[in-house]
């Protein structure tokens, strides 16, 4: 009975977590596409220091790792089919897993840690110093203010660098092509794209879309959710890694189930 | 949702106590009450102290006033609207008429000394540019930090953030100023140099300032009237000559720096404060058997 009790609240409080990252992104999006019609200051410049520190700041580590993952999807793909003498689709094995799953998965991987982190480290210090309380008595929305450009940010940022993923991941294969599979790199490059259908690189985007939306709302949430103190604040931002690591994936895994289902 | 607002200008247009709080209790979660139903007013141009020992819920009072606490029961009144009650559109209108300086100052670490105080005008008037500009300049010139405007608060030292702060806080010319524990943490001097501060801005524009602390040195120079609040519960109230005057034990021991008398007092509190409320008669009928 008791193990079933505590099943059930860690079920209840999953889902009241979910319901408050909800609510988080929906003020956001009221602060981001409504607010300024109203008369309220949209934040652009915010917007765009952030995209800049969360996207470009971002592209070196992000190319390099998903160069090296191509790379290894190349290997990997290899090590099976020139059991079959079909080296020849190793191309489209990389083009397709890049494109459709580890494009979209690494590069959020990456944003988790480098700005997921970040903004549960920004928001729950301007908490333990009070900056968001004076924030409240200046009658400026700590919503509005922080979080929404934010949100912006990635929404934009997150499925630009998955492109850029892709790219990255694909030349990563070419590399392993080029030297063992006697691909020539323009033959490499015409036989990825053709494996390659729009939909893959739009599913793919879509889940990037949706990563962004989930990294900024949780790594938000529990800057918010920061207690007194800076212990607090280190364990918010390792909370935050974490919890952003399962969402996606389980954001993942239900929009992969949804594109499956739709494809039939 | 409220309009951008214009920047207020202090008007005689309302009359009565600018606060009036009404059997105020506030609670936290977990069912723990911090403030047992208080009740006072302030008048416009008041300086009122609020004293009371480290716990004893005079921060949770004044956070209560600006609205950062929501009280489980009873009335806050400010600029003649029930803060309480109202709407958060209207919240907001009446909170830019508050200017509120935190204990650490609290300011935006990523911007300068200039941003910070610019925040509230960029936010809430439709100001060109160079007129904010003008304005954060005359601000930081009223407390004494004019030049320090492309300074980072990381750069300054204590008393010169607080000053920021209160730069900060003066931005929309409020009609209410709140100090949240204002000398803590700084040396004799500059903690002077605050209370002298505060003399010339009731001074030259006649606010209604609230101050919270635990200073008595500084609290008889600025106050008009004090209150002293112990363990959540208004024992005292009264200008500075009529708390000097008190024979109430509690305002005689704040006042005259006499410890608490027994151990045992200090174990109780700290059991109220780890136990709800609902537990506490259960623990200590417990105890006793």
């Amino acid at each position: 009975m008791e193990i079933a009790q505590k099943v059930g609240a860690s079920v209840l409080d999953g889902i009241s977590y979910v319901g408050s990252l909800t609510t988080l992104s929906v003020r956001a999006a009221y602060f981001t596409f409504i607010a300024p019609f109203q008369g309220r200051p949209g934040r652009i410049q915010r917007s765009i220091s952030q995209a800049m520190e969360a996207g470009v700041r971002a592209l070196p580590i992000l190319s390099l790792i998903t160069f090296f993952i191509g790379l290894i999807l190349a290997l990997q793909a290899a090590y099976e089919l020139r059991r079959f003498g079909a080296m020849g689709f190793v191309a489209s094995a990389v083009a397709l897993s890049m494109t459709r799953e580890l494009g979209p998965l690494i590069t959020a991987v990456i944003v988790i840690g480098r700005s997921g982190s970040a903004f549960a480290a920004e928001i729950g210090t301007m908490k333990v110093t009070e900056e968001i309380d004076a924030l409240e008595t200046m009658a400026i929305d700590p919503v509005g203010f922080l979080v929404a450009p934010k949100f912006v940010a990635m929404i934009i940022m997150v499925p630009c660098l998955t492109i850029w993923a892709n790219f990255m991941g694909i030349l990563g294969g070419a590399l392993f092509g080029v030297l063992k599979a006697d691909f020539t790199f323009q033959r490499y490059i015409t036989a990825s794209l053709e494996a390659l259908f729009l939909r893959d690189v739009f599913t793919g985007l879509i889940k990037s879309f949706m990563f962004g939306i989930t990294i900024t709302a949780v790594g938000c949430q529990e800057g918010f959710n920061t207690g007194g103190g800076a212990e607090q604040v280190g364990r918010s931002t390792t909370k935050a890694v974490v919890v952003s690591i399962f969402l996606v994936i389980l954001v993942d895994l239900i929009f992969t189930m949804l594109f499956f289902v739709l494809a039939d | 949702m409220a309009e951008r607002t214009k920047i207020p200008v202090a008007t005689d247009e309302f009359t009565g106590p600018m606060i009036s709080i009404r059997d105020l209790r506030v609670s936290y979660s977990g069912g723990r009450e911090i403030l047992h139903g208080i009740s006072f007013d302030v008048q416009r141009g008041e300086t009122l102290v609020i004293l009371g020992g480290s716990g004893s819920g005079k921060s949770t009072l004044l956070r209560t006033l600006v609205g950062l606490e929501r009280p489980t029961s009873g009335e806050v009144w400010i600029r003649g609207k029930n803060f309480v009650a109202i709407s958060d559109a209207e919240r907001d209108e009446i909170r830019t008429h508050l200017g509120m300086s935190f204990q650490g100052g609290a300011l935006f670490g990523s911007m300068t000394v200039g941003e910070n105080v610019a925040l509230p005008l960029v936010e809430h008037t439709k100001l060109e540019p160079s007129t904010v500009e003008i304005m954060v300049r005359l601000k930081l010139d009223q407390v004494g930090l004019s030049g320090f405007e492309d300074f980072l608060p990381s750069q300054l030292s204590g008393g010169m953030k607080k000053r920021a702060a209160v730069a900060r806080a003066l931005a929309m010319d409020p009609e209410i100023l709140f100090f949240d524990e204002p000398s803590a943490g700084l040396d004799p001097i500059i903690a002077a140099g605050i209370d002298q501060l505060i003399l010339e801005l009731k001074k030259a524009f006649h606010m209604t300032i609230i101050v919270v602390t635990h200073e008595l040195a500084s609290a008889y120079l600025i106050a008009d009237r004090m209150v002293l609040i112990n363990k959540g519960d208004l024992i005292a109230m009264g200008t500075v000559q009529e708390m000097q005057n008190s024979k109430h034990p509690k305002v005689r021991q704040f006042l005259d720096r006499v410890p608490e008398p027994a151990v045992a007092q200090e174990l109780d509190y700290l059991q109220m404060l780890t136990e709800p409320a609902s537990k506490q008669g259960e623990g200590r009928q417990g105890k006793s058997r």
